[in-house]
């Protein structure tokens, strides 16, 4: 059967991929940035998973103004770096799951989660940068990714408390699946950022590690804070953060196992308007 | 039954709601027309007759010109909309973002470096922050000695 082994959290700003693209990530302003996945490569090489479910929002890339879906999961074979104005980073085609992803999306939406199903998707930042993170710059992915994206940019956007009983009903399905595979979810975005207005630049890494503790330690009350808490203090993008309880949710301890072993965690500012933050929690093995 | 909107209290901030996206909509249907390589070389090579060609409002065509991003978020544009504009100019998401608070490209980039916008005075209006309507343009812009 599959399992879910572990669960990623990573910060998914487009200045990082840029920086590693254009040979960057060796300068000053970069090296601390890179130097948090240092363990985390290794990690992955240790771990390496047949399968990465990988929350993510698309940013006006796939989906305009014309289909804003709320949840969207990814049956593709194979999906393209997007170009999202600056031409497509140049990094590998993420190659799908689509017996698992159908299999996923079978069971989530019989659930009672109303899924989109993609089969067409050009995948942009918010996907490839958490995959270069953690695999630098192979010249193919090392597993299969199912895409899995999430609305955060246009208002009503997803509840914590939704996106946590989301992660827990893709763990069932998961589980179900006959197949013997190896599968970490990936939760990507935040942490406290804001693009727009003058209150651009806003960061607060006091509230950014205390929600950190929180999803570590009590991930269904980290799943209560309502949205408006996230964007007055962590910035109106740091709504994005909702898409890490996804992957919280998935995890054995909330269906009653043992808690996750913490094997990773790493915080820095700034990348570029953005508070890193990244997580890795194994489930026992 | 209008829409609730808790966040309209948060200084600085316009939340890319329901009534904004209906407002914006060819503004950031537009934008989205700069992901083809195509597109964007017309556009640079005519802005004016490129936007001429959209059934947008005259003042988001002029915001678009200015490059008044401000503007452009307030007449409905998302900035991951706007953002397809700076790519073409190529800029970065933080030249962008700096852009609207009035500072610098090296004063914003600075108070990156140094840790942020703090959320100290920004979470409401009416408080004192260096977000506040009455604190703009920040930086020396807004006459701020560093």
């Amino acid at each position: 059967m599959a399992r879910i082994t572990a669960s990623v959290y990573t910060s998914h700003v487009p200045a990082i991929g840029a920086a590693l693209d254009l040979g960057k990530s060796g300068e000053d302003y970069w090296k601390p940035v890179f130097a948090g996945y240092d363990f985390s490569r290794q990690w992955l090489q240790e771990n390496r998973p047949d399968v990465v479910f990988l929350v993510y929002n698309d940013h006006a890339t796939a989906f305009s103004l014309d289909l804003i879906p709320t949840f969207a999961i990814g049956t593709g074979a194979q999906y393209a770096p997007a170009d999202e104005g600056w031409g497509p980073r140049p990094v590998p085609v993420v190659e799908g799951h689509p017996e698992l992803a159908s299999h996923i999306a079978q069971s989530v939406i019989q659930d009672d989660f109303d899924l989109t199903i993609v089969n067409r998707l050009d995948v942009d930042h918010g996907l490839t940068v958490p995959l270069s993170l953690m695999c630098g710059q192979p010249e193919q992915w090392p597993f299969k990714v199912i895409p899995f994206a999430v609305n955060v940019v246009q208002y009503p956007v997803p509840s914590g408390r939704r996106c946590f009983a989301l992660g827990q009903s893709i763990r069932r399905a998961v589980e179900s699946f006959d197949q013997d595979l190896n599968v970490q979810v990936w939760g990507t975005g935040g942490m406290s950022h804001q693009l727009q207005g003058p209150r651009a630049g806003l960061i607060n890494r006091e509230w950014d590690n205390a929600w950190l503790d929180r999803l570590i330690d009590d991930p269904a009350a980290a799943a209560q804070i309502p949205h408006i808490e996230y964007v007055r203090e962590a910035g109106s993008e740091g709504i994005e953060l909702v898409m890490w309880l996804i992957a919280r949710g998935a995890m054995a301890d909330v269906a009653g196992g043992p808690k996750p072993r913490v094997a990773h965690r790493f915080y820095h500012v700034p990348a570029s308007n953005t508070a890193v933050g990244h997580l890795i929690l194994e489930n026992e093995r | 039954m209008p829409l609730d909107k808790p966040y309209l209290d948060i200084p600085g901030t316009t939340i890319f709601d329901a009534d904004q996206s209906r407002k914006g909509y060819w503004l950031n249907q537009f934008c989205m027309s700069l992901m083809k390589a195509e597109n964007r070389a017309r556009f640079k090579a005519d802005e004016r007759a490129y936007l001429d060609e959209w059934p947008m409002s005259e003042e988001q065509k002029q915001a678009v010109l200015d490059r008044d991003l401000n503007r452009c978020i307030a007449l409905g544009g998302n900035i991951y909309f706007l953002a397809k504009i700076g790519a073409t100019d190529g800029k970065s998401f933080q030249q962008m973002a700096g852009s609207m608070t009035g500072m610098t490209e090296e004063e914003y980039r600075d108070m990156m470096i140094k840790g942020g916008r703090s959320p100290e005075g920004n979470r409401y209006l009416g408080e004192d922050g260096d977000a506040q309507p009455h604190r703009q343009p920040q930086g020396a812009a807004g006459g701020e000695v560093r």
